[in-house]
């Protein structure tokens, strides 16, 4: 089922920076779509089309069906949650809790159906302990965890998130790995950008590839990572994952993760 | 030369110290990268390096942060500026918010230190040409993508022309060209002399461009070394710091026990530090 679909969308910015340029996508319910390009490619300016933050200065997108044009940004917010890159421009709540039931209570959720969906949240993320801490006392691998947090608790059908893994260390990026594919497999869909190629090959389904805002790949990791794209990936300054690189080396074919170069190199005669 | 004597550090109205006895000396051209778990204290440490703790943050400092072998307590913070540049991990941080333009935004610290008006212009345009943003000079910071916001950032801070430098996380939010282009700077002020402490959680950055490695833990040191033998060791996961792409991909290939002659030559291009 189609959740999201975006057509022939253009967003000019005043002063004239075209910063997305004819963009058509389609996207399904669960489906993990990563979106990566260049600093400045229009990866997050076309999500913010997605919740209403933007709107199109030509072209148009459709939620669950319904044009965004003729949604308020509160119905659209209610179907589209967005982390942003830097948590500070999210966070304003005293407490980690407040800053997690802020999104559902207005919502209309309360009572036990609340504190369910705050736990929830926090726990998926790893903040439980923290629940009571102010959030300026978090680091900020943390603060951009709570943030994560926020809009998983808002149970939109589709979450967008915006470069979840910097700053996080080892156990934050399996966690953040971690929230992706439990709210994928709930049948949310979740798009995310990143400049992590190896967290984009490990997590996501299909990778979609921005340059000067326009879609220049869109496939699954093993293509958009495999040899044939490797030079359409140089003209957008993207470099594939060290395991693609040595899959391609030895003959093993399109290994974009770990995994697949280590399960192509057994099959190969190794064991 | 910048050296850390045996720092503790705590934060205003903290229980716990933030950092503990860490000491640490970068010696001239050296780039050093600081790894270490969430909250081990690593941007902690950048500030205590670059003098911004306590001066600008309040907390208790023990220990002595010295600059060329000068003890810097009791220095006043305009006199440290072009002695240690810091850069934040957030863009939002780091620019001024005051100017128009990207180029205004760069040459605001010269500007603001009194050096001359042609040597401002030249920093300038070194500055932006050094991370290839001279197209963005008359673009609106605040209208910048968050990569190009922390360019710009990184080209203020190389305007300023610090001897030393201290980096939060300087390319978070950058693309592997941008993330490219900040080490060559970086390799250029190292190569001129200057120390240079970089907190990262891109380990293969770090295998890249440092050539010692200290780790915190719970704000004290807890591993310090050659780079690539730190970067190999399967503890340093236990440590919360991601391995390499190439340190993590040997480890499984010899967890996973696959011999074969494919595997000899991945082994080897593994070996031969294959990017």
């Amino acid at each position: 089922m189609t959740v999201l679909r975006v057509e022939d969308l253009v967003h000019i910015y005043r002063g004239g920076v075209r910063a997305v340029d004819g963009v058509s996508l389609t996207i399904e319910r669960g489906e993990r779509v990563a979106l990566v390009g260049q600093n400045g490619s229009g990866k997050t300016t076309l999500v913010r089309h997605l919740n209403g933050l933007l709107r199109p200065t030509a072209g148009r997108v459709w939620l669950d069906g319904q044009e965004a044009a003729g949604l308020s940004v509160a119905r659209l917010s209610a179907m589209v949650g967005l982390a942003f890159q830097d948590p500070d421009q999210q966070i304003f709540a005293g407490t980690v809790r407040a800053e997690v039931e802020f999104g559902p209570r207005n919502l209309g959720l309360r009572n036990i159906e609340l504190n369910e969906t705050v736990a929830e949240a926090l726990d998926a993320v790893g903040l439980a302990d923290a629940a009571k801490a102010n959030p300026y006392d978090l680091g900020s691998a943390r603060r951009k965890l709570l943030a994560l947090a926020s809009v998983l608790a808002m149970r939109t059908p589709v979450l967008v998130l915006d470069e979840p893994t910097t700053g996080q260390d080892l156990a934050g990026v399996t966690t953040v790995r971690r929230v992706v594919t439990e709210a994928a497999a709930e049948g949310r869909t979740v798009i995310a950008i990143s400049h992590d190629m190896e967290f984009v090959a490990d997590t996501f389904e299909r990778v979609i590839v921005m340059r000067a805002g326009r879609v220049v790949l869109d496939g699954t990791p093993a293509s958009v990572f495999g040899h044939a794209s490797w030079e359409e990936l140089q003209s957008s300054y993207l470099d594939p994952p060290l395991a693609a690189k040595l899959g391609a080396q030895l003959g093993l074919g399109d290994t974009p993760t770990d995994d697949a170069l280590l399960t192509a190199l057994a099959g190969a005669g190794g064991a | 030369m910048l050296t850390l004597d045996r720092i503790s550090y705590r934060y205003a109205g903290a229980r716990v110290a933030a950092l503990l006895d860490v000491s640490l000396t970068l010696g001239p051209g050296e780039v050093v990268g600081l790894l270490g778990a969430s909250e081990s204290g690593k941007t902690t440490l950048c500030l205590v390096a670059a003098g911004l703790a306590p001066r600008t943050v309040g907390g208790t400092l023990r220990g002595r942060l010295l600059l060329e072998g000068e003890d810097t307590a009791g220095l006043p913070i305009h006199s440290l500026v072009d002695r240690v540049g810091m850069a934040f991990s957030s863009p939002a941080t780091q620019l001024t918010g005051v100017a128009y333009t990207v180029y205004e935004e760069v040459a605001f610290g010269p500007m603001n230190l009194g050096v001359p008006r042609s040597e401002v212009i030249a920093r300038t345009g070194a500055a932006l040409e050094a991370l290839r943003i001279e197209a963005l000079a008359e673009r609106d910071p605040a209208r910048l993508s968050g990569g190009q916001q922390q360019l710009v950032g990184i080209a203020g801070l190389l305007a300023l022309g610090p001897a030393h430098l201290v980096l939060d996380e300087p390319t978070a939010q950058l693309d592997p060209t941008g993330t490219r282009m900040v080490a060559d700077a970086l390799e250029r002020l190292a190569a001129n002399g200057a120390s240079i402490l970089i907190a990262e959680q891109k380990t293969d950055l770090v295998a890249e461009l440092c050539s010692r490695v200290v780790v915190l833990g719970g704000g004290r040191l807890v591993r310090q070394g050659a780079t690539a033998e730190v970067l190999d060791d399967p503890a340093l996961a236990a440590l919360g710091v991601a391995p390499p792409a190439r340190s993590r991909l040997g480890q499984a290939l010899a967890t996973r026990g696959i011999s074969s002659n494919l595997a000899e030559r991945l082994r080897s291009a593994l070996a031969t530090g294959a990017r």
